[in-house]
């Protein structure tokens, strides 16, 4: 049911296979008909702007002043560079989120749940260890992890029940969103209020001590490290491993899967489970590095960018960074173009849907270039 | 808690189940009529925010309620004719187009929206049902929008035509088989097309009933997830519009849960039985859904219980 890459290149010519290439490089050829996946988002993209453009002279507005304070405010100085980046990191992390799911076939779509639920979480595993002066070092680990555990049980949930009950993955997930911010809002507003705090319901602060720093010489968190390392790694596991080309097999074809005796069941909630994992972490690094508890800022709505970065990206963890990135200095633009144009804070959200819905129409463009194909209708495999 | 207080509890159930469901009615009903034709459109939460958007600020210009709603049904065909036409072209996917939708149409909502949040527009007025009674709590209760007749005339008017005309024999042929269809010299694309713009337009007509009726104002966080929800419920409800009104019903006494309990001042757990709509979507669908076999009456050509 999902549009995962791996199937998408199912218009091939069938080659006999006398049929001698010509003499060009194979390198040659791979790169030709791997640019098209690069080539028809970039062209998606491109015309989403057009389309921006139009809009904005719609209302009156100018689309060279918004280009403008994107830059400004996205990344034209080395501070607005570094908001960007710290901005990307929740992004690259919910991102992969959708990413790995897709893979084996699912449009999993839990992503700021799974955040949100990891984050909170992390921030009451703190409260006690804190409480106890447990060492800063191993707090953040366990709350990482905790935060991790959750968010993958969350997502993971919802994998569980594709398997076990067909019940459609990508409703639940975003159904889970909805009660894991309720279950936040209903710890938060209650047992686990900071009472000190009257202004806006959150849990007790970790503390200065118990933040995560920022990368040396940068102004940027760790948490966008990781998710670049996370990003790699997770590459390295779908494209490279067993587990990934089982996972990879059950989202091209679930009865070849079954037939050829794979683990499906364990493969789809292995698959979530990391999914949600990744939301999780994005959950644990925007309370210990930006808002130093859990309230409701936790649900920014970075999980739904992500599932943008992720389609923008075609699934491919490799591309998730620079896409989170150009989305991360677009979201972090937002406030400066909402006080110089005048403009709503929704324009980003407007901006990002008509991106969204030009790439998914672009998705029938695949295959129709004879440019994009090896020369001499050579397999590419 | 004494009998009274279960009484006032009740009767705000009823009365709520009535409000609250309107929405769920008219989405779930477009909904069944999409997948009738075998295509899911997971963006009418986006139609439904769009929808109570713009039926409030028509509203608020024209002075008219009514001129709200038919501006919300049209707002909603525009998004549903978008995605009909997007997912007729080849190799594009439904599900991952629908919640695209549904982003847009948020943003576009809160986009335009922006201005309307603190203007007070002509709301719909209702029926006063319990002028029988002399109980205040029981008539509040029964203070009926004419929409909520609307929507229960329109599902018996679409499953009479399902099964009753030609033009539901098209639809249904559609969403079984597609090849069939086409061997009828049917064009499958219009049908869907067509299905998924009435569609939207049901939806819209709900969002105006949020915001022209109730809860009665447009604000950003109006309705958070309740296309959503209508959306399974459509599996829940068998693809049968009469089911739809049922389940819809259902789900407005869900819903109103926790505002009754406040209402005799039981304020415990709010967030609890704010989050039981969705609790209870989840567990309506593991409950009907199997990994088995797909779903009973489902059209066989719908991607989403696949």
């Amino acid at each position: 049911m999902s549009n995962a890459p791996i199937a998408s290149d199912a218009s091939r010519e069938i080659v006999s296979p006398t049929a001698t290439p010509p003499a060009r490089s194979d390198f040659a050829d791979r790169l030709r008909a791997n640019s098209e996946y690069a080539v028809i988002p970039l062209f998606a993209l491109l015309i989403a702007a057009v389309l921006f453009a139009l809009f904005l002279l719609a209302i009156g507005k100018s689309p060279v002043d918004f280009v403008a304070y994107v830059w400004r405010g996205g990344f034209g100085t080395a501070f607005s560079l570094q908001n960007t980046l710290q901005r990307s990191a929740p992004l690259i992390l919910t991102a992969l989120a959708v990413a790995v799911p897709a893979r084996i076939g699912l449009i999993m779509i839990g992503g700021e749940g799974a955040l949100v639920l990891g984050g909170f979480a992390a921030a009451a595993l703190a409260i006690p260890l804190i409480n106890g002066h447990a060492p800063v070092t191993l707090t953040l680990i366990l709350m990482a992890v905790f935060g991790m555990l959750v968010g993958g049980f969350w997502v993971g949930l919802s994998g569980f029940l594709r398997y076990a009950r067909g019940v459609n993955e990508t409703i639940s997930s975003l159904l889970l969103t909805y009660i894991g911010i309720a279950i936040m809002n209903f710890f938060v507003e209650g047992a686990l209020r900071d009472l000190s705090n009257p202004n806006k319901p959150s849990t007790m602060p970790i503390g200065d001590a118990y933040m995560v720093g920022k990368i040396p010489g940068t102004q940027v968190h760790w948490g966008f490290a990781f998710g670049l390392i996370l990003c790699a790694a997770l590459y390295v596991l779908m494209t490279r491993t067993t587990f990934g080309f089982a996972a990879r097999v059950t989202g091209g074809n679930l009865r070849a899967a079954l037939a050829q005796g794979l683990p499906v069941g364990r493969l789809i909630v292995a698959c979530s489970a990391i999914a949600g994992a990744c939301a999780g972490l994005a959950g644990f690094f925007e309370v210990t590095a930006i808002q130093g508890r859990a309230n409701a800022s936790l649900a920014a709505g970075y999980g739904f960018t992500g599932i943008l970065v992720s389609f923008l990206a075609r699934h491919n963890p490799l591309a998730i960074p620079p896409v989170a990135i150009l989305l991360g200095g677009l979201v972090a633009s937002g406030g400066l173009i909402q006080r110089r144009m005048d403009l709503p804070d929704a324009t980003v959200l407007v901006l990002q849907g008509l991106i969204f819905v030009v790439l998914l129409t672009s998705e029938t463009l695949y295959g129709r270039f004879a440019i994009f194909r090896p020369a001499g209708g050579r397999d590419r495999t | 808690m004494n009998e009274p207080a279960v009484l006032t509890v009740l009767t705000a159930m009823l009365g709520g189940a009535i409000r609250v469901s309107t929405p769920f009615m008219f989405v779930s009903l477009g909904e069944c009529l999409t997948e009738k034709s075998g295509r899911v459109n997971l963006g009418l939460e986006g139609t439904l925010v769009l929808g109570a958007m713009v039926a409030y600020a028509a509203s608020y210009h024209t002075g008219n309620p009514w001129l709200g709603v038919l501006a919300a049904g049209v707002a909603g065909s525009v998004l549903g004719a978008m995605h009909g036409s997007i997912c007729g072209l080849p190799r594009v996917n439904d599900v991952a187009v629908g919640i695209a939708m549904m982003l847009f149409g948020v943003g576009v909502a809160f986009f335009f929206g922006k201005p309307y949040i603190q203007p007070q527009a002509p709301r719909l007025g209702s029926i006063p049902l319990g002028f029988w009674s002399d109980s205040p709590s029981l008539k509040s209760a029964l203070q009926v929008n004419p929409v909520f007749f609307i929507g229960i005339a329109l599902a018996l008017a679409i499953a009479w035509a399902l099964r009753n005309t030609r033009w539901g024999l098209v639809v249904r042929t559609v969403g079984d088989s597609a090849a069939a269809a086409r061997a009828m010299g049917i064009s499958v694309n219009v049908v869907r097309l067509m299905t998924t713009t009435i569609g939207g337009f049901l939806a819209g007509v709900g969002g105006a009933f949020l915001s022209l009726s109730y809860p009665g104002s447009w604000n950003q966080g109006l309705s958070s997830g309740q296309g959503l929800m209508a959306v399974a419920l459509v599996i829940f409800s068998r693809w049968d519009p009469l089911r739809c009104i049922a389940a819809a019903l259902l789900f407005g006494a869900a819903g109103a849960i926790g505002p009754s309990l406040q209402a005799i001042g039981i304020t415990q757990g709010y967030y609890f039985f704010n989050a039981a709509p969705y609790i209870l979507t989840l567990g309506i669908m593991i409950a009907t859904s199997s990994a088995k076999h797909s779903a009973r009456d489902m059209p066989g050509e719908l991607s989403i219980a696949k």
